[in-house]
C-alpha cells in the first residue's frame, strides 16, 4: 500500500484504473506522487495535464487539476495553463506515442521555448491502447500488430531529442528503478524550465507477449539488467553500451524561463488601463 | 465619452475582445486573420494579459482552451485551413464545457483555396465541422461596428453557457476599414462564468444547476480540484460507460443552447412588412444586398432585406413569420449553397431562389437587383 500522504492524492472512488496486469504504468504514478509529496505540493495547486492513451488516463485518478486533453496535444494546453497561471506546478504526462508522434511538434517546441513544464514520458516502447501498433520508439526488427514481420524504422532517443531541442532537465528512470525515478521527477520538478523525464516502463501484453520477452517480471529484470547509470558511462566502452540504455540525471543546463521573461516584458510595457502608447 | 475609431473588422474584433476582458490569446499567423493575432500581440501585455503565437494552430487553440480552463477568458483567430485544424479541440471544448470565443475570418475553400478573397463558405463547418453532437453559437458580423459588439457579446455567451463560440468574419469586413462608435468600458454589460459557491471538498464539476443546466466552474488554481476530460464523464467529470449517465450529459449539452435559444439569437429586417420578395443575406453580402434592396424599393418594387446575426442558432421562427407573406425568398450566398438549406428547411423550397457566387468576389449591387427584379 503506499504511504498515507500518496494516498490522499488518489481518487480512489475511480479505482479500479484500466493499466493491465503487470503494466508499470501504475509504478511510475506513484513514483510521481511520491516526488509530489516529497516536495510538499498542495494538489489544488498542482495540474497534471494528459494526452491520449494508457498513460494519459492516469491523471483521473490523480485527485489535483487534471486536464485529460486530445491525442499529442496536452503540451499546448498546459503551455495556455501555465501561462495563465505560472504559480502552478504543472506536470504533462504522455505516452511514447502521444508525445512523439502525433504531439512531437508541440513537444520540441515547448522544450525551445523553455517553459517550466515537467513531462514524464511513460516510454513502453508501443502503443498499448490500441492494441500494440509501433511508436516512434519501438525498437528495429520488433513486432507490433502494424509491424508483423519486424520494424524497419529507426526509433527515436526522446532524451537526444529533448536536449537538441532545447530542453533544460532531461533524465531517463525506468520502472524497475522506481527510486531513482522519484529522484528525478523530484529534480525536474525543481529546476525551473522545460524537464523531460523519459520514464521506461513495460507492456506485457502489447508489446512484451509479441516480442517473447516473458513476464511483467522477466521485463522488469529486463530493464534492470540493460540500464547503465550515467556515472558509469564514462568508464566505459562503447561496445559495452550494445543494447543498453542510460538512466538518471542525463543533461542539466540554465536558460531564460518562458513565463519569467513574459513577466519581464509585460513589467516593461503595462500600463495602466493599458490604452495609451 | 465614447471614442470614434477608424478600424478594420479584425481590429474590431480585437479591440472588442480586449473590453469584454480577454486576457488570453493563442493563435498562429494565417490569411486573412493575421491582423486580429497582431492586434492582441500588442495590447494584451499592456494590459497583463498574455498573448503567445503557437507553433500550430492546433496548438493555438489548444492554448486558449488551457488558459481558459485556468479562468482566464481567452480566444483565438483563424481563417479556413485553420478552423478545420482546430476542429478537434473545438470539440474538446464542447464536450469539456470550456469558455472560449473562436474566430475564423472565412476566405475561399477548399484547401488552401484563396487565401485574400472572401468567401462563405466555413458556415457549415461553424455548425457540423467538430464530430459528435453539441450545440453551436455562431456569430456572422456585417460591420466594423458589428464587429466590436458581437465579440463583446460572443465572450458573453461563451462564459454564460460554457462553451465555444464562433465569430464568422469573411475577408472583405476583416480588411475593411469604417467608423466605430466605441462606448465606454464601463458602460458595456460583461457576464463571467458562474463560479462554485460550494466549499472545494462539496465540489461536483459537472452537476448542473437545474435553472439553467451550466455546472458552475472552478478556474484552475483557485483551490477547487477538478478532472477535465474529453471523454464522455459523468457529474464527477469521470469517464462513464454507463448508457444513463451518457444520455444525460449529451442531453444536457444540447438542452442547454436549446432552452436559452430566444436569448441568442439575433437577427434585423429592413421594409420586411410589405415585402413580396424577402432577400435574405448575412455578413458582408447583406451590405450589397441592402444596397440593392434599396435600389429595388425606389423603383418600386416590395423588396424587404432579413439578416441573421446569430447563424447558429439559425433564426428560424423569426424566419417563418417574417417571411409568411413574401412569395419569393432571395439567398444571395458566397458558397455553393449553404444557409439556404435553413432557409429551405424553414420556409419550404418551392419559394426559395438561389444566388450563389464562389469566384473570390463580393456580388456587386447591381447583380442582386438584376436578380431581385428577375424574381419579383
Amino acid at each position: 500500500m503506499p504511504r498515507e500522504e500518496v494516498m490522499k492524492w488518489l481518487r480512489t472512488r475511480f479505482f479500479p484504473h484500466i493499466w493491465c496486469p503487470g503494466c508499470g504504468h501504475g509504478v511510475i504514478m506513484h513514483a510521481l506522487l511520491r516526488s509530489l509529496t516529497a516536495l510538499d505540493k498542495k494538489p489544488e495547486e498542482t495540474v497534471i495535464a494528459s494526452g491520449i492513451g494508457c498513460s494519459s488516463r492516469m491523471p483521473g485518478y490523480i485527485n489535483a487539476c487534471t486536464v485529460h486533453t486530445t491525442h499529442g496535444r496536452s503540451l499546448g494546453f498546459a503551455t495556455g495553463i501555465k501561462l495563465a497561471k505560472p504559480e502552478l506546478t504543472v506536470i504533462d504526462v504522455m505516452g511514447d506515442g502521444d508525445c512523439t508522434a502525433i504531439g512531437g511538434n508541440h513537444f520540441i517546441h515547448a522544450a525551445r521555448r523553455n517553459l517550466d513544464i515537467t513531462t514524464v514520458i511513460f516510454n513502453n516502447n508501443i502503443y498499448g491502447m490500441t492494441g500494440g501498433q509501433y511508436s516512434p520508439l519501438t525498437p528495429m526488427a520488433s513486432k507490433a500488430t502494424t509491424a508483423p514481420f519486424g520494424h524497419i524504422e529507426r526509433p527515436f532517443d526522446i532524451a537526444a531529442l529533448a536536449i537538441a531541442a532545447g530542453a533544460t532537465y532531461v533524465a531517463r528512470g525506468t520502472a524497475f528503478h522506481a527510486q531513482l525515478l522519484t529522484d528525478l521527477i523530484v529534480k525536474g520538478i525543481e529546476s525551473k524550465g522545460f524537464s523531460v523525464i523519459d520514464a521506461i516502463t513495460q507492456c506485457p501484453i502489447s508489446y512484451g507477449r509479441k516480442n517473447k520477452m516473458g513476464s511483467a517480471a522477466d521485463m522488469l529484470a529486463w530493464q534492470r539488467d540493460s540500464a547503465v547509470p550515467a556515472q558509469a558511462v564514462a568508464k566505459m566502452k562503447p561496445e559495452d553500451l550494445q543494447g543498453k540504455f542510460v538512466i538518471g540525471e542525463l543533461y542539466r543546463t540554465t536558460a531564460p524561463e518562458y513565463t519569467a521573461e513574459y513577466d519581464k516584458l509585460i513589467a516593461r510595457v503595462y500600463k495602466k488601463g493599458g490604452k495609451e502608447n | 465619452m465614447p471614442k470614434i475609431a477608424f478600424w478594420q473588422g479584425n481590429m474590431g474584433i480585437a479591440m472588442g475582445a480586449i473590453a469584454a476582458g480577454c486576457r488570453f490569446f493563442g493563435g498562429y499567423p494565417i490569411t486573412p486573420s493575421t491582423e486580429i493575432a497582431e492586434a492582441m500581440a500588442e495590447e494584451l501585455p499592456r494590459l497583463g494579459g498574455k498573448f503567445i503565437q503557437m507553433e500550430d494552430e492546433i496548438a493555438g487553440i489548444a492554448a486558449a482552451i488551457g488558459a481558459s480552463i485556468a479562468g482566464v477568458k481567452s480566444m483565438t483567430a483563424t481563417s479556413g485551413p485553420g478552423f478545420s485544424l482546430k476542429q478537434e479541440n473545438l470539440g474538446l471544448a464542447y464536450m469539456a464545457e470550456i469558455p472560449l470565443v473562436v474566430v475564423d475570418v472565412m476566405r475561399g475553400g477548399p484547401s488552401t483555396g484563396l487565401p485574400t478573397k472572401i468567401s462563405q463558405q466555413d458556415v457549415m463547418q461553424a455548425r457540423w465541422g467538430s464530430h459528435g453532437d453539441h450545440g453551436t453559437i455562431a456569430y456572422a458580423p456585417s460591420s466594423v461596428q458589428e464587429c466590436y459588439e458581437i465579440t463583446v457579446e460572443a465572450f458573453n455567451m461563451a462564459e454564460r453557457f460554457r462553451q465555444p463560440v464562433l465569430i464568422m468574419n469573411d475577408e472583405v469586413l476583416g480588411h475593411m476599414r469604417e467608423k466605430v462608435i466605441v462606448p465606454e468600458d464601463d458602460t458595456l454589460v460583461l457576464v463571467d462564468r458562474k463560479r462554485p459557491t460550494v466549499s472545494p471538498d462539496e465540489f461536483v464539476p459537472y452537476r448542473a444547476d437545474e435553472q439553467d443546466d451550466i455546472p458552475p466552474m472552478a478556474g484552475m488554481g483557485d483551490g477547487y480540484r477538478w478532472h477535465v476530460t474529453g471523454l464522455t464523464h459523468n457529474d464527477w467529470g469521470f469517464p462513464t460507460n454507463n448508457a444513463a449517465e451518457i444520455e444525460k450529459k449529451m442531453l444536457r449539452l444540447m438542452r442547454k443552447i436549446d432552452r436559452f435559444r430566444d436569448d441568442i439569437v439575433k437577427y434585423d429586417t429592413e421594409s420586411v412588412k410589405d415585402a413580396d420578395v424577402l432577400v435574405l443575406s448575412y455578413g458582408s453580402v447583406a451590405r450589397t444586398a441592402l444596397s440593392a434592396v434599396r435600389m429595388a424599393r425606389k423603383k418600386g418594387i416590395k423588396v424587404g432585406h432579413f439578416r441573421p446575426v446569430t447563424l447558429w442558432p439559425f433564426p428560424d421562427k423569426e424566419l417563418e413569420l417574417i417571411a409568411s407573406r413574401a412569395k419569393t425568398i432571395l439567398v444571395p450566398e458566397l458558397n455553393c449553397g449553404q444557409m439556404v438549406l435553413e432557409v429551405e428547411r424553414v420556409v419550404g423550397k418551392e419559394r426559395v431562389v438561389r444566388q450563389n457566387l464562389v469566384n473570390g468576389e463580393l456580388f456587386k449591387p447591381a447583380e442582386i437587383l438584376s436578380k431581385i427584379e428577375e424574381v419579383a
